[in-house]
């Protein structure tokens, strides 16, 4: 990280003064928003965006000649060169989705079924022998897809294990992840622990033995600058609600060469070239993996929330959710009772920090955090595996962002400090 | 804490600290038993409740209702008080019990429950206005409401293995 600085209360006042729903209050208290791991707020960029789209250009994209038309179709394309960019991807190299977990999903078909040019789709066709390799902390969205692929195709699925203090455990990582790799799926950065994997290492290895990387980016994408291209990852999938975009899209983002090996997975309409009553020809991605209508607001909201973030800099959105989440750790670590699952220290950690009480549900933590105004989340957040590692079934998650301030941090910290007394538990 | 107060009222922070009827109980001979498990897999709160129920001349009485479980402080306390208000209780008041509660949790708060027929649990009345607590607070009651059912259908004699656990879960 650089010299970046986290936001001082100043540039902190006016950029949470763009977020109207922070302003709210719960009950007697002012709203303190720690549930951004789960969905972002949205300021009025983005919204102004999509309501400025569907009050004067509102139309059909890629059909029609009629001025309304061209215009959606432009901000359309447009969007997709400003989200594929901030991901340091072309244009062609960016593909929408309904959210992330389509896009795991689109991969995981893909990879699993003959397509163009049948039975010899292409090198990335997993079958009986091949090895999916996944790690333990990973969200259900990228774990069940993969599951699901290796039934489909006799591949087998093995996983990259965690360390106790909530880092993926590398030790035996040329044992795993081996000439008969396929597929190296992982999270950039959990939901759960905040770990951030060192993906050069990974992508190394599996360059090495001839895997295809796939990377569920979407809690790293939206806390600080990532260049997909740079780092060198095969394909991507991250979602637009969790970087203050709106809910109903996500994007898999890939090497061109790759999306151009796959065969489509969904088809219909805007996919195709030629149809005709026996067989069709597809397009090119990234329209191959597009069927039907798209999210055309969505893009487009998309696309003002990423100008909000590279306005505001990705470099000092993480330093300022570095800062936040040494807070939160430090803060956290002398409350009796109170455990941090994932590592203690803000180094190569997101902001996302799940906690368990002792004696204390989640559930129940939950509510007495929502007495005080305070919202985060509460259960497996999608991902069991992870909390069983840690011998949990459940945990309290915090998770900050960029509008998150230190006062609401201390407003959290205090309100966990007497959720044990509350239920009895001193 | 107002509003928390009225969720966690005083009678369900106590069943939570001391659950009653809490821990599996061995059939007896020649009650009809039955055993369900439920589990909320949005949460993972879970309860395996077994039903002992003794058939008389004057018709079905539920004798027994042990059952352990793991969860939040609403779906431990709401079944402890379960069993409070359900064990010696003839089946088809038992029964009528489990309506007036499911009626109460669901109704947001709005409908004041008749504290003769539901006792303790009127304390869970506040459940109603947090729509995402409605399951918690009928986890160990649809296990009850099924176990019940299979076990009076079916006949079964305790002196044969309880019926297995089903893994449906409750739906509101």
């Amino acid at each position: 990280m650089s010299q970046a600085l986290p936001f001082d209360d100043v540039e902190l006042k006016a950029l949470r003064a763009s977020f109207p729903v922070l302003d709210r209050s719960v009950g007697d208290h002012p709203l303190t928003y720690l549930d951004s791991a789960a969905t972002s707020q949205r300021p009025v960029e983005v919204l102004d965006a999509e309501r400025g789209y569907l009050t004067r250009s509102n139309a059909a994209v890629h059909r029609g000649a009629h001025t309304l038309a061209e215009e959606a179709t432009e901000a359309y394309e447009q969007a997709r060169a400003a989200v594929a960019a901030f991901v340091g991807r072309a244009d062609d190299e960016l593909v929408w989705t309904r959210n992330a977990t389509e896009g795991l999903n689109l991969v995981a078909f893909a990879l699993s079924q003959y397509g163009v040019g049948g039975a010899d789709a292409g090198p990335y066709t997993l079958r009986a022998g091949d090895e999916v390799v996944v790690t333990e902390l990973e969200h259900h969205a990228n774990l069940v897809p993969w599951q699901q692929a290796c039934l489909r195709t006799g591949a087998t699925l093995r996983w990259i294990g965690l360390t106790d203090d909530g880092r993926l455990d590398l030790d035996r990582l040329d044992e795993i992840v081996t000439e008969r790799t396929k597929v190296l799926a992982f999270a950039h950065a959990s939901n759960v622990l905040g770990t951030v994997a060192p993906v050069e290492r990974l992508v190394a290895k599996a360059r090495e033995v001839g895997a295809l990387t796939v990377l569920d980016a979407c809690q790293s994408v939206p806390h600080f600058g990532v260049d997909l291209a740079a780092l060198g990852v095969d394909l991507a999938v991250f979602s637009a609600h969790k970087m203050l975009g709106p809910t109903g899209i996500g994007a898999l983002a890939g090497r061109r060469e790759v999306l151009a090996a796959l065969p489509p997975v969904y088809t219909g309409g805007s996919m195709v070239e030629n149809v005709f009553m026996e067989s069709s020809t597809f397009r090119e991605p990234p329209q191959r993996f597009e069927a039907g209508t798209p999210p055309v607001s969505q893009a487009i909201a998309w696309h003002a929330a990423v100008d909000v973030l590279s306005g505001l800099g990705m470099d000092r959105v993480a330093a300022h959710e570095h800062a936040l989440t040494a807070r939160l750790l430090a803060g956290v670590a002398p409350i009796p009772g109170v455990r941090v699952l994932g590592p203690t220290t803000a180094d190569d950690r997101v902001g996302a920090v799940s906690v368990l009480v002792d004696g204390v549900h989640p559930h129940d933590v939950g509510q007495v955090l929502d007495a005080s105004g305070v919202a985060v989340r509460v259960g497996h957040h999608c991902a069991q595996p992870v909390h069983r590692r840690y011998g949990a079934t459940a945990s309290t998650r915090a998770s900050v962002y960029l509008y998150s301030t230190p006062d609401e941090v201390d407003v959290f910290l205090e309100a966990l400090a007497g959720v044990r007394a509350y239920f009895g538990r001193n | 804490m107002g509003s928390l107060d009225q969720l966690y009222q005083q009678v369900i922070l106590d069943h939570y600290k001391e659950k009653h009827g809490f821990g599996m109980r061995e059939p007896v001979a020649g009650r009809l038993l039955a055993q369900s498990y439920m589990k909320n897999p949005l949460c993972g709160d879970e309860v395996t409740l077994r039903v002992a129920v003794e058939r008389t001349a004057d018709g079905d009485v539920v004798r027994d209702v042990s059952w352990v479980g793991d969860g939040c402080s609403i779906s431990q306390a709401s079944t402890s008080v379960l069993y409070d208000l359900i064990v010696d209780a003839p089946t088809e008041q038992a029964e009528e019990v489990v309506e007036a509660f499911r009626a109460m949790v669901r109704a947001r708060g709005t409908v004041e429950p008749d504290e003769e027929l539901l006792g303790d649990a009127v304390a869970f009345v506040g459940v109603g206005r947090h729509a995402n607590r409605v399951k918690c607070a009928m986890l160990g009651w649809t296990a009850f409401e099924d176990a019940l059912h299979r076990a009076v259908a079916a006949g079964n004699s305790g002196s044969g293995d309880p019926v297995p656990g089903s893994m449906s879960e409750e739906r509101s």
